[in-house]
């Protein structure tokens, strides 16, 4: 059995501890917002935080997670940054099909909660390991602009 | 002459009447999806695509699947802004498979493909909502028994407009529901929109950025197993033989399935089931195809271009012109197979029970989904039901259902339901590729340099004559020769021709521009080729070919300005131009920047693309369309291509199917064209319009013509 803490709750799984957390979220916990894409970490799709740092489920054994505070995109939203995130994509209509923007989000709010103020360089070594065959590339840059000058809403800042 | 294309082709009534209405709960307020359809009571169901109950609910039944195009924001507006109700005010339903309500007019079928939604739906969707609204003011005109042309409808309310009185469409619902559904509506005047053209904020966006929007492959049932699968890696193949002993020792495996060409671990997860597949040891028979390469099917298509094909449009005597014109010019153009790799890799999920069948899925082409499910089981087609979901991207490959076809078989010989998913190895190596396209294209030119003559023949397989037969007529493909008939260009004598060869090797399909993607490559980088030898300026040459095409060169133009044409540009960069124009019924012109390393890397800096598709329904989705199709075409362009050796596919996942990155992407301008004509299609055109102008570009900024894609491999050979 394996204890992992996702999105502040404890959650107690019988997993082989090589297993991905990837399908740990997804197959176990009937988390599914953490998306499969490519399942070696190529495309981004599966992308979740550990300790506030983008990593990547689909290649990550659940045994390297537990100890770590992992979020997901279900709770990404219960962050500053992440809020901001979320309100940034859907004012610039970021999204298509979606389904790669868990993980872009994930990787944006990262990001952000890193270097508030990014520049276009900053940006392309952060997301540039997030595909999105949907082509939202322009909209996710100026999304990330655009939350970057979006003030906190929230007291306990960004 | 036929200037047809699978957009023109057949046309069947639009759906009309009622109807019991099923399907999966799509609430475009909170914006889930929920598990079942809710039980409200409908009342008023004046048509298949709207019920309004007692209780004021509207609820809109989407007929054409959302696969990040925007349909499920397009298709509500044409409602909704007839039926004069706000989009805050309507809920979505996903529409169950019904060819009969459902029909795409111009398939035939239920189908979201080929760019058509806005295009076919504009009118039968607003009429659905104009005779809502009709019957809903006619009801408050008795009710109040005032003439129905003193009251007005608006945001789910009828006003009598001398006294003020007002019902809600709520509890007008019974009383409308007992009129007789009228045969004629009045349309709104263009002028009175409120919604359509209109920057409206996409109804599926909010689910898709918490994580909650479901797709196919979210699908979660009581007692579901999940299965991977190994398909015989050579078309044509079958398993030979089969140890499955170490797969079955593994922890969480349940089931080996063996099928003739197909072997699928069914397992507790997907962890356990890509760990089982990992060590089945399956010997293939490759059959016909065990040694077919890449350069089998490129001599077999350069042989078939040496003999004539159907002719799919002739003006003059193009052959007698050429041969007796001052300067002849020709080229070969090849374009490759191209994977889709759309991001949710394929899966399907199926229940199959004595009696029934259920399938979960995200598919184009719902009903097919829903037949082949029958054919499969044996069971009647009402016995099977389909509930859609969100696509995770389609680009063509969710209008094949054969992922639907294997589900099935599989789940066939499961205990309770399964989730067949693909890994994304499986996904790129069992895709259904657009085809490889092989071109032998001539002009004969006059002194100055003027095409006189143009005979473009195109070899390659004829999709529609598996996927549409009815649209297949008289040899001619016309998803192969869309694009290609339609050339704009003002040159006395023209023959298109078609030589069908089929390459049975890969199965072949639509591709996001499909035929086009490979005809304006060819088309718009020999008319630029003509430019050059006639030492003239692309733009200028192009335009003195469009007197005719008052449109096409209107876009042109505007390109050509907002892209600042002829400023200079650094050593290394150059400027390419394209124009397209196909059954789509959109123009588009596009100027490419890019930037060649002496390497021979291609840097895209900057694209403009202008575009007039007729009438918008909501310009910021068409917006959208042109960036990501950009950067779909883009990636098609310089490093699409999926090659074959010894039978099997050479590519496997994201590392050697290399698709374009945010720190990759250009800046991207969109420039459209407002006016009242017909609404043009704009999910496709603007991947088919950018390989051509990035040829162009390089050839601007390096002087070499790269006659085949994809542009970098060939560029450094070159």
């Amino acid at each position: 059995m394996v204890t992992l803490k996702i999105n502040g709750k404890s959650h107690t799984v019988d997993a082989s501890p090589e297993m991905p957390l990837l399908w740990v979220l997804r197959d176990l916990l009937g988390m599914n917002g953490t998306k499969f894409g490519c399942g070696v970490a190529l495309c981004g799709a599966c992308t979740v935080h550990l300790d506030g740092i983008p990593r990547r489920a689909c290649v990550m054994p659940v045994s390297a997670a537990v100890g770590h505070a992992i979020t997901t995109i279900e709770a990404i939203g219960a962050t500053p940054v992440g809020k901001k995130v979320q309100q940034a994509w859907l004012d610039l209509e970021v999204i298509q099909c979606g389904y790669c923007q868990s993980g872009q989000i994930m990787a944006a709010a990262a990001l952000l909660a890193k270097i508030p103020a990014p520049t276009d360089t900053d940006i392309d070594q952060a997301m540039s390991g997030n595909i999105c065959r949907c082509g939202t590339y322009p909209r996710i840059r100026e999304a990330i602009k655009h939350a970057a000058r979006t003030p906190s809403t929230d007291k306990r800042g960004a | 002459m036929a200037r047809v294309s699978r957009r023109q082709i057949l046309t069947a009534g639009a759906a009309t009447g009622g109807g019991l209405l099923l399907g999966w709960h799509l609430d475009a307020q909170a914006r889930v999806l929920g598990a079942a359809a809710k039980a409200t009571r409908s009342v008023f169901a004046p048509n298949a695509f709207i019920r309004i109950g007692t209780d004021g609910r509207i609820t809109l039944i989407m007929s054409q699947v959302e696969m990040g195009q925007g349909t499920y924001t397009s298709m509500p507006m044409l409602l909704a802004e007839e039926l004069e109700v706000g989009l805050d005010q309507v809920h979505l339903e996903h529409a169950p498979p019904n060819d009969k309500l459902y029909a795409n007019p111009l398939f035939g079928d239920q189908e979201t493909g080929a760019s058509t939604s806005v295009k076919v739906f504009y009118e039968p969707l607003r009429r659905a909502g104009a005779t809502a609204r009709t019957m809903l003011v006619a009801a408050a005109a008795a009710t109040w028994n005032v003439d129905p042309a003193s009251c007005r409808a608006q945001k789910g309310v009828v006003t009598h407009s001398p006294t003020g009185r007002t019902l809600t469409y709520g509890a007008l619902a019974d009383k409308a529901a007992k009129l007789p559904v009228p045969t004629q509506v009045a349309l709104k005047d263009p002028k009175d929109f409120k919604l359509i053209g209109t920057p409206a904020k996409r109804l599926d966006t909010p689910a898709k950025v918490n994580g909650t929007a479901q797709y196919g492959i979210d699908v979660r049932l009581p007692g579901m197993k999940i299965a991977t699968v190994a398909a015989s890696p050579v078309v044509g193949g079958k398993v030979a033989s089969l140890d499955d002993s170490k797969a079955k020792a593994i922890k969480g495996v349940r089931q080996i399935v063996r099928l003739d060409d197909v072997v699928a671990v069914v397992a507790d997860h997907m962890w356990a089931a890509k760990q089982g597949l990992a060590a089945l040891d399956i010997r293939w028979d490759d059959g016909p195809n065990a040694t077919v390469s890449i350069a089998d099917v490129v001599q077999g298509l350069a042989a078939a271009t040496q003999t004539s094909g159907v002719v799919a449009r002739k003006e003059g005597d193009a052959a007698a012109a050429i041969a007796g014109a001052p300067a002849k010019m020709e080229a070969i153009y090849q374009v490759p197979f191209l994977a889709h790799a759309a991001m949710e890799p394929i899966n399907c999920t199926v229940h199959v029970r004595p009696d029934r069948c259920e399938v979960w899925t995200g598919s184009q082409v719902l009903t097919r989904a829903q037949a082949t499910a029958a054919k499969v089981t044996g069971l009647p087609l009402e016995k099977v039901i389909v509930h859609n979901h969100y696509l995770g991207g389609g680009f063509g490959r969710r209008l094949e259902h054969d992922y639907v076809t294997q589900a099935v078989r599989i789940a066939k010989q499961v205990e309770g339901p399964v989730k067949v998913i693909w890994t994304r190895e499986e996904d790129i190596r069992h895709d259904v590729y657009r085809p490889y396209y092989y071109d032998r294209i001539a002009a004969g030119v006059d002194a100055r340099g003027q095409p006189i003559a143009w005979m473009h023949r195109l070899a390659g397989p004829a999709i529609l004559a598996r996927y549409l037969p009815a649209a297949f007529r008289d040899g001619i493909d016309p998803d192969g020769l869309d694009g290609a008939v339609h050339l704009l260009y003002d040159i006395p004598a023209v023959q298109v021709e078609f030589v069908r060869h089929e390459e049975p090797v890969l199965n072949t399909g639509f591709w996001r521009g499909v035929g086009v993607t490979h005809n304006t490559f060819v088309i718009e980088s020999f008319i630029d080729e003509l430019a050059a030898a006639a030492k003239q300026d692309p733009i200028e040459y192009r335009r003195a070919l469009l007197g005719k095409s008052p449109r096409a060169r209107a876009v042109l133009d505007l390109a050509a300005r907002a892209a600042g044409w002829g400023q200079p540009l650094p050593a290394g960069c150059g400027r390419g131009v394209s124009l397209l124009y196909s059954g789509w019924g959109s123009y588009l012109a596009q100027v490419a920047e890019v930037a060649v390393s002496k390497s021979g890397e291609v840097r895209v800096h900057r694209i403009v693309c202008a575009v007039d598709c007729g009438t918008v329904v909501n310009p910021d989705t068409v917006k959208a369309q042109i960036e990501g199709g950009i950067v779909f075409g883009i990636s098609g362009a310089l490093y699409g291509e999926v090659t074959l050796k010894n039978g099997r596919v050479q590519q496997s996942n994201f590392n050697d199917v290399r698709v374009l990155r945010i720190n990759e992407t250009p800046a991207i301008e969109v420039h459209l064209v407002r006016n009242g004509e017909a609404p043009g299609g704009m999910g496709e055109p603007p991947t088919a319009v950018t390989a051509p102008a990035l040829a162009n570009a390089v050839f601007a900024a390096t002087g070499k013509r790269i006659r085949m894609l994809p542009l970098e491999r060939h560029l450094r050979s070159a």
